[in-house]
């Protein structure tokens, strides 16, 4: 499935002590179908901005977004979304968190086999012995796990991350990496992930293609840096590749250049 | 005596240690487990503390019923005639000599029925205008106008519509109690928080999903905190209510006690009212606790 932003502007109106701001500035960026993107930048450059316009939550002041040609209107069942603080409905046990998501909007027939997805994902990230218990009985890590699962149990086209890893501690972080990847290759017929992130070392290694994004007045998209490691990578091999090397290096020029010409 | 229960609570304490393993409140057991051997002292001090004020009131009254007010029964008057009412709780004598807990299951009856009501209309009500801003705006008006109305002034309207002294004291406690439940409800469905909103409208949540999966969760313990707050009211407003509608119940059992100058049961029933109310309060206190805990997400 093809994403494609066209010319979108949003700005947030004036609040106290702060003045209106231009988010996003006039954005432009096509994804092709099987595509993994990271969106990059400094706070305040509106990255989550542009996911949650993608995901249909917020509306665009000007421009649209087009899923294979057609605009979205408002969120959609193409598209799902794994938010940054988890986001679990505080009372469901995880099961019945993925299983209400993967059932909602479908018709009763069809509760069988979203129940039978909800536990296939759920096994998928290892949590289907501790399918019973609360959110807040489990770890942050755990939590995230069910809400990656519940975000591929809805079958979308186009999933969303916003900052998904960004709470969790370096191993399990790396874990989650990991598993994301083998599910959205080898596990779910989800064909393109869009994925905000503040992490240098995760945009290289999870993207095909990392766009850097820049802060008010300057564009919204600073630079589109390709990454062509092949696939599937591997961790503690990659950081030796000298593609690795050279993303790395372009990347961060790019960043701190933003960021001299931010202050 | 109490020194040597310490001792042994002392001693006891590091050998079993108090269950840390559990997930309750994190500092206020931690700072419990380390007090543990102060904890009976702690306990008996407040208990010292709360008879000292007792104490305190009782003397006043006494002073006061000695001095001032000659009519006014002394604390010993007070105790007997307390005594007197709990030594044949469940008399039926005629109408209106009924035993003291009659009385009181009358009142409590009352007040549970027009509360019962105010719960089936309230709660729904109040979720409707706090998770709908146009609802909130349409009905905020009327609810701002007639919440700091006396629930008394409803007894006539009550009355003339149900043609029915007890029926109307009933509808006085739904007016009483109905208030307290639609706002806390709407205030609780108006504050659920964006992340869960953002999570329904991406996962395509149903109606009926959303209102069972995240509002009704959100708003329970603003819920359980109106009814608790209604309820207290509620135990007051069924005494003044009473008064007026006559007949039965423990409004009308101090009037008829006040008209036929018998004031030291006045004074007993002023005890027991408060009693049942302290009862009561920790009734929904418990349940609060038990929605607060389980409504934890860290």
């Amino acid at each position: 499935m093809s994403l494609e932003v066209r010319n979108v502007w949003k700005t947030f109106g004036a609040r106290r002590g702060s003045a209106e701001q231009q988010v996003l500035r006039g954005l432009n960026l096509a994804v092709g179908g099987g595509e993994f993107i990271s969106l990059i930048g400094h706070s305040g450059c509106g990255k989550s901005t542009l996911l949650n316009v993608i995901a249909g939550l917020l509306e665009t002041d000007d421009g649209e977004v087009l899923l294979d040609g057609s605009a979205v209107q408002g969120p959609g069942p193409d598209r799902a979304v794994v938010f940054q603080n988890y986001s679990l409905l505080p009372r469901l046990s995880l099961f019945a968190n993925v299983r209400e998501a993967a059932r909602s909007t479908r018709a009763k027939s069809e509760r069988a086999r979203a129940d039978e997805r909800s536990e296939r994902y759920l096994r998928a990230v290892g949590l289907w012995e501790h399918r019973n218990k609360r959110p807040h009985e489990v770890s942050g890590g755990m939590q995230q796990r069910t809400a990656v699962a519940r975000a591929f149990a809805v079958e979308p086209r186009i999933l969303l991350l916003d900052e998904p890893f960004g709470a969790l501690d370096a191993l399990t972080r790396a874990r989650l990496q990991g598993e994301l990847t083998e599910l959205w290759q080898n596990e779910s017929s989800t064909e393109t992930v869009v994925m905000v992130t503040h992490g240098i070392e995760e945009a290289i290694y999870l993207a095909d293609r990392i766009v850097v994004m820049g802060n008010a007045p300057g564009p919204s998209i600073v630079e589109e840096i390709p990454v062509p490691l092949p696939r599937p990578r591997d961790r503690k091999t990659m950081i030796d590749d000298p593609v690795y090397r050279a993303t790395y290096e372009r990347l961060m020029d790019v960043l701190s250049a933003e960021d001299v010409r931010r202050n | 005596m109490t020194v040597t229960q310490d001792r042994v609570v002392v001693e006891e304490r590091p050998a079993t240690p108090i269950d840390t393993s559990g997930r309750a409140a994190g500092a206020a057991v931690d700072h419990q487990t380390q007090r543990a051997p102060s904890r009976l002292r702690s306990r008996m001090t407040a208990l010292a503390f709360g008879a000292l004020g007792i104490g305190v009131v009782v003397g006043l009254w006494a002073i006061v019923a000695a001095t001032l007010a000659p009519d006014l029964p002394t604390p010993i008057d007070g105790w007997n005639a307390l005594l007197d009412l709990l030594a044949s709780p469940f008399s039926a004598g005629g109408p209106t000599d009924q035993g003291i807990a009659l009385q009181l299951g009358t009142s409590l009856g009352r007040v549970l029925r027009g509360f019962g009501w105010a719960v089936v209309v309230g709660v729904p009500l109040g979720l409707f205008i706090g998770a709908n801003r146009r609802a909130w705006q349409t009905a905020n008006p009327v609810v701002q106008l007639l919440r700091p109305v006396s629930p008394l002034a409803w007894f006539p309207i009550g009355l003339v519509v149900l043609q029915d002294a007890p029926g109307a004291a009933v509808f006085v406690i739904f007016i009483t109690a109905l208030w307290p439940i639609v706002l806390n409800t709407a205030a609780g469905a108006a504050s659920v928080p964006a992340d869960q909103r953002n999570v329904a409208r991406v996962f395509r949540f149903g109606r009926v999903a959303y209102v069972r999966h995240v509002l009704v969760p959100n708003a329970m313990p603003s819920i359980v905190t109106g009814l608790r707050v209604s309820m207290g009211i509620a135990w007051m407003v069924i005494v003044a209510v009473e008064m007026l509608s006559g007949g039965s119940g423990i409004g009308f059992f101090v009037w008829d006690s006040y008209n036929a100058g018998n004031v030291a049961n006045v004074i007993a029933a002023i005890i027991l009212i408060g009693l049942v109310g302290v009862v009561l309060d920790m009734l929904f206190m418990k349940l609060g606790k038990r929605y607060q805990t389980e409504g934890v997400t860290p």
